[in-house]
C-alpha cells in the first residue's frame, strides 16, 4: 500500500501538536489531519495551569505521570524557546487552591488526604496553610480567604503562545499540517491505515487519534475505545490587564504575563461551547473577589465558553489497539499540564511502535470494561 | 498629525482633555478627539508602564482607556464625545 506518511495525528491541538512535535524529533515524516479553526479547541480555551496538586483522585497512577510532566515542562519551555525564539511564559512558583469557608478548607483537606492515601501513589509535598500563613506568601487576599492548599509543583504558562510555539516548532520539523481534513474514516488495509478526510484519503504506516472528544468516534474505527462527555463545559472570565499582584497562579484565579487575569474552573453540563450562563460567569467573578478585593474595580473584557475534552471517569486514556496494529489514542482533560509528557514520553513510544506498559498501562481504556479487565 | 476630511461638517462640541478645552465635532468617538487634539499617548501599559496611544478603533485593544465624566478605565474608541465632557488621560506614573 502507498504510504504517504509514517504516522498521520488525527487532531491540532495542544495533544497532537505535542506528539507531533516529538514524533517528529525521533526523525518520523508526520502528518497532522486537523479539523481546522471551526474544531471545538480547548487549546484556545483553557486556563494554562500546569498543575498537580488536585489531580488523580481515583487513578494512583495519575499523580505520578502528572507530576513527571511538571518535572519535564522547564525542559519543554527551554526547547521551543530554542527552536522559536517564542517564550511561553511557563513558571512554577507554586500554587494555591483558596477556601472561603471553614467547610471548603475541610473538603479540600478531605480531597488532599485521600489523594496521598491510595496505594501506590507517588509522594509529593502539598500542604493546608492558615490565613496568616497565605497572607504572608501573597499579600492582598480578602477577609473571606480562611486558608488554603499550597503545592510547589504548580504552575502556569502562557498557552496561546505554547499553541503558536507548537505550529512554528512543527512546521520547522517538515510537519505536513492539514487543515480542513475533518477525518470520516479510518480503514486498516494491507498493514497501514487510509484515512477518508475532508479533502481526500491520506496515507499513513501509524495513526495516532489526538482529536480530542471526537476520539469517541474515531476509535471504533480502529478496534480502540475511547468513552468522552463531551458535555464538560468550564467558562472563563477576563480582565483588562492589570498591574501584577498574584505572585501565584490560583486554581480559579491566575495572572498572566501580560497582566490580565484569567477567572475560571466552572463546571456546567452544555454541550454549546458558543453560549454563555451569565450566572455562572458572575458566581465566578465574585469568588474571585472576594479572593482579591483588588479584583472590585477590575474591567471584564472578554468571557468565553469552552468544552473540556474529558473521558467518562476523568483520567486520561492511552491505548494501542490489538486489532489494527499502529493505531493509538491519546484523550486527555490536561494537554497544557501533560504536554511534556506528550512531546517526551508519548511520541517515543509511537514512533517504536508500542506503547511502554511500564508508564501507561493504567491509563488503557480497558478499565471501563470490568468484565472483560478481569 | 490627524487632520479632519475637508468635506466634514457636524455640529461642533465642546469637551476638555486633561482641563484644555478641546472643539470636537458631534459623532466623533473620544479617541478620534484626542488624535486630532495631537495626543500621542493617553494612557500606560499596567505592566511595562509604557505610553499607550489608541489603536484598533474598534474596542479590541483596550490600549485607549481614559477616564470620562469621573469614571476610569473607559474605552474611548466606543464613547462619542458629547457637550461638556470631560477627558483625562494617564500619561505621568501614578506617585
Amino acid at each position: 500500500m502507498q504510504r504517504d506518511h509514517d504516522i498521520a495525528v488525527i487532531g491540532g491541538g495542544l495533544v497532537g501538536a505535542a506528539i507531533a512535535w516529538g514524533l517528529a524529533r525521533e526523525g518520523r515524516r508526520v502528518v497532522v489531519l486537523d479539523e481546522g479553526d471551526t474544531a471545538k479547541r480547548a487549546s484556545r480555551g483553557n486556563f494554562a495551569l500546569v498543575w498537580v496538586q488536585s489531580k488523580g483522585l481515583g487513578l494512583a497512577d495519575y499523580v505520578g505521570w502528572t507530576i513527571r510532566s511538571s518535572d519535564n515542562w522547564p525542559r519543554l519551555a527551554a526547547d521551543l524557546k530554542e527552536q522559536t525564539g517564542l517564550d511561553v511564559c511557563f513558571e512554577r512558583p507554586g500554587g494555591f487552591a483558596l477556601a472561603l469557608s471553614e467547610a471548603e478548607l475541610a473538603s479540600r483537606k478531605t480531597i488532599i488526604e485521600r489523594i496521598h492515601r491510595q496505594p501506590g501513589v507517588a509522594k509529593f509535598d502539598v500542604e493546608i496553610l492558615d490565613r496568616a500563613a497565605i497572607a504572608r506568601m501573597q499579600p492582598g487576599i480578602g477577609p473571606e480567604v480562611v486558608g488554603g492548599s499550597y503545592c510547589p509543583l504548580d504552575g502556569h504558562v502562557n498557552s496561546l503562545r505554547l499553541f503558536r510555539a507548537f505550529q512554528i516548532a512543527n512546521a520547522r520539523l517538515g510537519i505536513d499540517y492539514r487543515p480542513g481534513h475533518a477525518v470520516r474514516g479510518i480503514h486498516y488495509e494491507a498493514g497501514a491505515f487510509r484515512i477518508v478526510t475532508a479533502a481526500g484519503d491520506v496515507y499513513a504506516g501509524k495513526v495516532m487519534l489526538a482529536a480530542g472528544n471526537a476520539n469517541a468516534q474515531l476509535a471504533p474505527m480502529v478496534g480502540l475505545d475511547a468513552p468522552m462527555r463531551g458535555d464538560h463545559r468550564g467558562q472563563i472570565v477576563v480582565t483588562r490587564r492589570m498591574p501584577r499582584f498574584l505572585r501565584y497562579p490560583v486554581v480559579t484565579v491566575r495572572q498572566t504575563d501580560e497582566g490580565t487575569v484569567m477567572i475560571g474552573d466552572s463546571y456546567e453540563e452544555a454541550s454549546d461551547d458558543a453560549g454563555l450562563t451569565l450566572a455562572i460567569s458572575a458566581v465566578e467573578a465574585d469568588r474571585a473577589r472576594r479572593m482579591f478585593p483588588v479584583l472590585d474595580n477590575a474591567t471584564v473584557v472578554r468571557t468565553w465558553s469552552c468544552l473540556r475534552v474529558m473521558t467518562r471517569d476523568g483520567f486520561p486514556i492511552y491505548d494501542q489497539s490489538a486489532e489494527c496494529p499502529g493505531a493509538f489514542v491519546a484523550c486527555c482533560h490536561s494537554g497544557v499540564t501533560l504536554a511534556a509528557n506528550h512531546a517526551y514520553d508519548i511520541a517515543p513510544m509511537i514512533a517504536r511502535g508500542a506503547l511502554d506498559a511500564g508508564r501507561v498501562a493504567a491509563f488503557s481504556a480497558r478499565r471501563f470494561h470490568v468484565q472483560k479487565a478481569a | 498629525m490627524y487632520k479632519r476630511l475637508p468635506d466634514a461638517g457636524g455640529a461642533t462640541v465642546a469637551i476638555t482633555i486633561d482641563g484644555e478645552p478641546f472643539t470636537a465635532r458631534a459623532g466623533d468617538s473620544v479617541a478620534a478627539a484626542l488624535l486630532l487634539a495631537g495626543r500621542a499617548a493617553c494612557s500606560l501599559s499596567a505592566v511595562t508602564g509604557r505610553p499607550r496611544a489608541p489603536y484598533c478603533l474598534m474596542g479590541v485593544c483596550f490600549e485607549c482607556l481614559v477616564t470620562v465624566d469621573g469614571e476610569g478605565a473607559r474605552q474611548a474608541c466606543l464613547v462619542s464625545v458629547r457637550d461638556g465632557m470631560r477627558i483625562e488621560t494617564t500619561t505621568e506614573p501614578a506617585p
